[in-house]
Order: structure tokens, then C-alpha cells, then sequence
């Protein structure tokens, strides 16, 4: 399949789609959603990180004004849901592991009354010693937050036992050879803070059952999917029994990928047999969704008198909270990226994920990848100081390049690194740096740092149909989480059928019409599901095509699109046809209507194993590499310890 | 709290709702009301998305009890409002919305300071908009859209 160049509509500055019912507060968000007949959720949570639930009692909150409905983990069978290892019930089910963890939740008239309620359920506990630290969870003798874990399905054949939810490792060469090799070797310990996304429209959901049986679910999410597999996991439901929709998502940045109250709500609304919505507050938002993760790395890398890297270890000691959720990728991506986009003969990376009584930690901007480049860019500069090179030469030097695969073994079909690092030592003037004239209490500092990311993984589709008047809907279940993707993709699918924009409309993802798209996440969406759309597009004009070429006794091959939606036989400008025609023929008279549809998953093995030794790599195929450097610039208040970024 | 009933000026419009004494204006608006363009984000005076006008000035609608908004003039996104106008067509123009969900917030107080600066500075636009939160990042463009309402002139 051909990639699309710039044209009319692709490489033009529009506005997003969306953008007149944003700027006039009319685009709705979850919050936003009201139905008939409405209840509204409350959640109890945990005051304990770790504690075994005795018993509850619902007798007071049953009463107050309002309550419809009660549930508590006893409502729940022993489903779990999970990205990569099942270990999470939609309520604490016999144990508590974190605090704030949903207990029970209480479906009432209004907000107010479900939060009242909530408040008047009793829960007996019997506290456990709490795990605060990975230190703490890997120690002798340290109480087991899973003791089930053995008999959790897993997706990958995960290494795991005791508080340890899953051990990675990747390597490459000989290490202990290419410490041998080095003139100079740098090491340090490095630690990063947890972090929390707050999107600024917090976590919520609104289900509703019919009289059939049957569930729809709006939420705020990034993938329509990815909530319809979890709810349906951790409750037991087919897959089939649920539709999950999506209205305008206020943000997401990773923290509306996987589950949040979505299972909760839906158990609510099956108990009362009424719409049921919950929306967090920024308080729950922070205690009962997920964070990025802290990481403790230790990173040793070394050198030639030359400035040519030769060899890096990384190890990580990741907490991932209490559940593992996306936390065994972030393990293995964190170790693929450890290496950095430079060429390192010998480079071992291993990592171990603990299972601790906090908040469990997942996806967010970056996947791990910011943790370990942070570790490892600051170790090429110590090396570069050591060696008294300039930063940006020692990165140049050591840069991947023509076929140079990727660690573990990857090949790398385009690789823009050098490219990046010219544009960047160009914008930013570097090595002007030392000219600046530092004013008293303040300091200057300039910096250069080189990345790679992956786009592209796993499984995508489009549908594009052809309407009776010649104009187009597109279907491809991604959720615009504001990064603009319908737009983009819009954009794509008018520019392989010729059409203008606004003869294509764009369907709001819907898991009961729209192909399956795995989600807004790990900036994926413009290339996979962008190229799925060209794959539907194409299949359209071979139809389109297939049809003209009988009405205009032609050859396909002799038929081209032309800009406006028609398509006519090259060289003779007189022959054409509207789309319209050729889809009245379609609907009304022969073959049917005309629906184009593609769909891919990246099949490219990470690693190579004639290269490269992987145990508990989670993902066979992680996707394709793009390539960043940045030079920033930045003023540091030595009184107040203040750091204001001047240039980047 | 028994709710009493009350008259509110909004958008230009008289609405006599129920409100119970501590029913916040926000809660009024977008339950009571079905008012949705002011958003519940951090719903203790932070984020700013809630931001609404109350007799012209920029204020919380999460902290505002709406019992003290009688007889006051309340302004929302959900319009319509001229003064508003030029900005939502520059926040368009200018890519300065992604997820949206700061916007409704962003505009409202950007109205409030070129009602009381027709030409802010750079750093005018940053005081006036520093009780906006705006996670998509998108703060440069923001500014840049009401640079650009401020250019095209009185609103």
C-alpha cells in the first residue's frame, strides 16, 4: 500500500472538526450526558492500603433518602480484568490493596444522596502490614499483596512470584567483553517521581440496560475496545451484551486507556435497571485511577578514549502499585528504550516489577521511555564531560544509522535521528552556550538530548462507505482524545478519494459499528489506523472503478479519480462520471453499495533471536521507531531553586 | 437542605430554579439548568474550566453559591454573548483547543481582560488567563488566539 503525498487535503492547516462546538461549550463530555430517568453513583473506598474485608453492612446506607442500589465485591463472581496479567476484580473482592480502592457503590436519585449513602456503609477490615516500597515488597518475609498470583491468566509468559508481578530482560554482545574495551565508564543511580495525569475532565461513565439484557456504556476512555474487554472481563458479561460509545474525552495522556469506574457503573445499572452515571471528582480521579510510575535505575555506561560507547548495563526496580494493569509493558518498553537510539555493541537491561499497596501505576505520556532516557542522556553528557567532547558530537558520533536495527534486533524502516540532531544544533545555536552573560543569583544552562518512541503496534481498521449522493462516512472506532485524529484522519480518506472534506463525515467510534481499533494511545492512531483508511479508500475506488469501467466500456486500468468526486478516463476529459451515479448504480441496480474496508495489526518481531536474549518480554511486536533530539535552554534561580526554560 | 426557589439572570434570560443554600452555581447551571458549557473539573476553585462571568468579572462558578447570584448578571459559554465572539472565532483560527474541556473557561476569562484591556501585553494574557488550567498544553497557541481577538478589535 502507497503512502499518500501531500495534496488538497493532506499538508493543509484546517481547523479541527470539532472546533465550533468546542469554542461555544457545546461539544459534551461524559459529565455532559444526562438520560431519562437517571441515577446517579457514589464509591466507598478503602481507608486501608491493605486490609482483608470481614463483612459489610449496607443496613444504614439501604435506608437513606434516595438509594436504589448496593454493591460490594460480594456482588461479584472471580472474573479479573487486566491489560496483561488478570489480577483486578471491579470492586475489592475479599481483600483491599491500596487505599481509596473502591469497597462498594451506591446507585441514588442524586449525586448528593449516592455520596451521603456511600459514606453510611460499614465495612469491617482486618488490616494487613502495608508494602510502601518495592524495598519493602522484595523483602525476606514481607506480606504477599496477590496470594493468588500464580493461577492469574497471563497474556505473555510473565516471570512472577511472590510481590514481584513480572521480571524482564533483554540483552545484546558480550557485557563483561565490552567493559574490557572501555577507557572510561560512567555510573549512577537515578530516580524519578511518581506523576499524575489530571486530565482536566476527570474519570467518568454512564450505563444504561435495556429491557433485553443489553448494555450501552458511554465513558470517557481512548479506547471503546479496551472498556468493552475490561468490563466484560471483570464481569463476566459476552462481549456482545455491551456497546460502548464515546462522547468529546476532556484529555487522557494514558489514564483513560484502561479501566476506571466503568465496570462499577455497569454493575449498577444491570442492579437497578436504570441509567446510572458516576463522575469522579478531582480527589477520587487522583486516588483510584493510575499514575506514571517512580523508577530507581541503576545505569553504568561506557566508553572509548574516542568517544565511541561501547558497552551499558540498566536495571530497574519499577513499583507498580497494587494491580498490575499496563505496568508489565512499561517494565519492557522502559528496558527496550534503555539502550537509547545510539549504537552500544553490548547493552544488558533487566527490571523487576513489584506488586506494592499504593495506587496502582500505568500508562502515561512516554511509557516509560522519559525514566530511562533521563538516566541514560545524562550519563552520555557525563561521559562526554570526562572525555571533553562536546555533547551534541558525542551523540553524532554514536548515532544509529543506515541499517543499523534497533536493541534487541529490530530493523528500522526509516531513521531520521541524524536529521533530527542537525535541525536542533541548527535551531538552537548550539555550541553558542558559554556567550551568555550569567546575571548575579541565576545561572544558564544548556542542554541536548536525543530520543526515539514507537508508533504503530497491534490491531486497526476502517470502514469507508460511499453514500447515495457520491459523499463518504468513514468508521474507524479511534477515539479523538483531542489530539485531533478525526481531522487527520479525514483529511487521509478525502485525499485518497479526491473528495473535499466536508463530503466525508466522520463516525463516532462505537464498539457495535466501528472495526476493531485498539486505542489512542502510544501515538499510534495517524499511522496504523491512517493507513487502514487508505486501505478502505482504495478498496472503494476499485469498486468505483469496476463500475465505471462498465459503464464507460473501459478498461480499469485506463480509469483515474478526479478531484471533486468523479471519475473518468484518463486523457479524455469529457468521460466521467459522479460518484453519485456510480453509487445510485451500486445501491439500486447492481453489486450492492459500496463499502471499502482494511484492517492490519504490525507483525514485525521486536526481537531478533539470532541478535538479541529476551525473558519476559510482553510484546512480541512493539510497533516502528521514530527519532527526536531537543536543545533547551534554561535559567536556574540559585535562591529559590526555580528552573525557567528560556528556549527549547 | 430544603431548596428555595430563586430568579437568575442568565445570558441575558430570567430562569427561576430550586437551588438548596449551599447548591454551588456550577451545580445549578449544569444540573438544574442543563447549562453544561461551564465544566466540573477540580470543583474547588483550581482548574479554572468553570469559569463563568458574574456582572462582567471572572469568577469560579464551583465556589459560587448560587443563592448570592441573584440579581447578578451571569454569563456563560453557552451564550450567546457578542463580546465573546472574536474570541471563539480566534481560538478556532488559531488551533488553540485540543481536548476542549479548558476552553468554555479560557474564553470567559479572556473576554473579562479585553473587556478591561483592549490591547494586553504578553504578560497581560498570562496574569489574565493564570487561573486557567489547560493540560493538552496548548498555552502558547491560547495566547497567541487572544493576541489575535485583541487585533481584530473592539469585540
Amino acid at each position: 500500500m502507497s503512502a499518500l503525498r501531500e495534496g488538497a487535503e493532506i499538508g493543509r492547516s484546517v481547523p479541527r472538526l470539532e472546533i465550533q462546538e468546542k469554542v461555544t461549550g457545546r461539544a459534551a463530555y461524559i459529565a455532559d450526558l444526562y438520560r431519562p430517568n437517571m441515577l446517579h453513583a457514589a464509591i466507598l473506598g478503602s481507608p486501608y492500603p491493605h486490609a482483608r474485608i470481614r463483612s459489610y453492612d449496607l443496613s444504614a446506607a439501604l435506608q437513606a433518602p434516595g438509594v436504589q442500589a448496593i454493591i460490594t465485591g460480594d456482588d461479584l463472581g472471580d472474573d479479573r480484568m487486566g491489560a496483561f496479567i488478570k489480577d483486578e476484580h471491579a470492586l475489592a473482592k475479599g481483600k483491599v490493596r491500596y487505599v481509596g480502592e473502591p469497597v462498594a457503590a451506591v446507585a441514588a436519585e442524586t449525586e448528593a444522596e449516592a455520596r451521603f449513602a456511600a459514606r453510611l456503609i460499614k465495612v469491617e477490615y482486618q488490616e494487613l502490614p502495608a508494602i510502601l516500597s518495592p524495598e519493602q515488597a522484595l523483602a525476606p518475609g514481607a506480606a504477599i499483596i496477590h496470594e493468588d498470583l500464580d493461577s492469574y491468566f497471563k497474556v505473555f509468559p510473565a516471570i512472577c512470584g511472590g510481590n514481584v508481578c513480572s521480571k524482564t530482560e533483554l540483552a545484546e554482545g558480550d557485557l563483561e567483553r565490552g567493559w574490557r574495551e572501555c577507557d572510561v565508564v560512567v555510573e549512577g543511580e537515578f530516580e524519578t517521581a511518581p506523576q499524575a495525569h489530571v486530565a482536566i475532565e476527570p474519570c467518568g461513565a454512564l450505563a444504561e440496560m435495556d429491557p433485553a439484557g443489553r448494555i450501552t456504556l458511554w465513558s470517557a476512555n481512548q479506547s471503546v475496545f479496551r472498556v468493552q474487554a475490561n468490563v466484560c472481563e471483570s464481569l463476566g458479561l459476552p462481549m456482545s451484551r455491551l456497546r460502548c460509545l464515546t462522547p468529546r474525552v476532556g484529555g487522557g495522556f494514558g489514564n483513560k486507556m484502561e479501566p476506571h469506574v466503568q465496570p462499577i457503573v455497569v454493575k449498577l445499572a444491570m442492579a437497578t435497571g436504570r441509567p446510572v452515571k458516576l463522575i469522579l471528582t478531582r480527589e477520587e480521579d487522583f486516588e483510584i485511577v493510575r499514575a506514571r510510575h517512580p523508577f530507581k535505575i541503576r545505569a553504568r555506561t561506557g566508553a572509548k578514549r574516542n568517544g565511541t560507547l561501547v558497552a551499558r548495563e540498566v536495571e530497574v526496580l519499577l513499583d507498580g502499585g497494587a494491580y498490575a494493569d499496563d505496568s508489565p509493558g512499561v517494565l519492557g518498553y522502559s528496558l527496550l528504550m534503555a539502550r537509547g537510539p545510539y549504537r552500544i555493541p553490548h547493552v544488558r537491561c533487566h527490571g523487576t516489577l513489584v506488586y506494592t499497596n499504593k495506587l496502582r501505576f500505568g500508562a502515561f505520556r512516554g511509557f516509560g521511555n522519559p525514566q530511562v532516557s533521563f538516566a541514560g542522556e545524562t550519563q552520555i553528557d557525563e561521559i562526554a564531560a570526562r572525555l571533553g567532547m562536546d555533547p551534541v558530537e558525542i551523540r553524532r558520533k554514536n548515532a544509529l544509522r543506515g541499517d543499523d536495527p534497533w536493541f534487541g534486533g529490530q530493523k528500522l524502516l526509516s531513521n531520521g535521528l541524524m536529521e533530527c540532531i542537525d535541525t536542533a544544533q541548527r535551531a538552537s545555536a548550539w555550541p553558542r552556550r558559554k556567550e551568555r552573560q550569567p546575571i548575579p543569583g541565576k545561572r544558564h544552562g544548556t542542554g541536548f538530548a536525543c530520543t526515539a518512541h514507537i508508533s504503530g503496534l497491534l490491531g486497526t481498521g476502517a470502514i469507508v462507505r460511499l453514500l447515495e449522493d457520491g459523499t463518504v462516512v468513514l468508521n474507524t472506532g479511534a477515539v479523538d482524545i483531542g489530539q485531533g485524529s478525526d481531522t487527520v484522519l479525514t483529511q487521509i480518506c478525502a485525499e485518497a478519494l479526491k473528495l473535499p472534506m466536508d463530503r466525508v463525515s466522520v463516525a463516532s467510534p462505537d464498539t457495535d459499528g466501528s472495526p476493531y481499533n485498539w486505542g489512542t494511545t502510544a501515538s499510534r492512531v495517524t499511522y496504523t489506523t491512517g493507513r487502514a483508511v487508505i486501505g478502505a479508500a482504495a478498496e472503494v475506488e476499485r469498486q468505483i472503478k469496476a463500475h465505471a469501467a462498465e459503464i464507460l466500456e473501459c478498461s480499469e486500468l485506463d480509469l483515474e479519480l478526479r478531484s471533486g468526486g468523479r471519475v473518468g478516463i484518463m486523457g479524455v476529459p469529457e468521460k466521467e462520471l459522479p460518484f453519485a451515479a456510480i453509487s445510485a448504480r451500486a445501491h439500486w441496480r447492481k453489486g450492492g453499495p459500496i463499502i471499502g474496508s482494511h484492517a492490519w495489526v504490525f507483525d514485525q518481531p521486536t526481537v531478533d533471536p539470532k541478535r538479541a536474549v529476551a525473558h519476559g518480554l510482553p510484546f512480541p511486536q512493539i510497533g516502528v521507531y521514530s527519532f527526536g533530539a531537543l536543545a533547551v535552554e534554561i535559567e536556574f534561580d540559585e535562591t529559590t531553586g526555580k528552573i525557567e526554560v528560556l528556549r527549547a | 437542605m430544603t431548596p428555595a426557589a430563586l430568579t437568575l439572570r442568565i445570558n441575558g434570560k430570567t430562569r427561576t430554579v430550586l437551588a438548596a443554600l449551599d447548591d454551588t452555581l456550577l451545580t445549578t447551571l449544569r444540573d438544574a439548568l442543563q447549562l453544561t458549557g461551564a465544566k466540573r473539573g477540580c470543583n474547588q476553585g483550581v482548574c479554572g474550566a468553570c469559569t463563568v462571568l458574574i456582572d462582567s468579572r471572572p469568577a469560579r462558578a464551583c465556589l459560587s453559591l448560587t443563592h448570592t447570584c441573584a440579581s447578578r448578571d451571569i454569563t456563560t459559554i453557552d451564550g450567546p454573548y457578542a463580546n465573546i465572539a472574536q474570541l471563539q472565532k480566534a481560538f478556532a483560527e488559531t488551533g488553540a483547543v485540543q481536548c476542549g474541556f479548558c476552553t468554555p473557561g479560557m474564553i470567559l476569562s479572556a473576554a473579562a481582560l479585553l473587556a478591561e484591556k483592549p490591547q494586553p501585553s504578553v504578560e497581560d494574557i498570562r496574569t489574565g488567563l493564570s487561573g486557567n488550567l489547560c493540560r493538552c498544553s496548548g498555552y502558547r497557541k491560547i495566547i497567541e488566539a487572544v493576541q489575535l481577538a485583541a487585533e481584530a478589535g473592539p469585540q
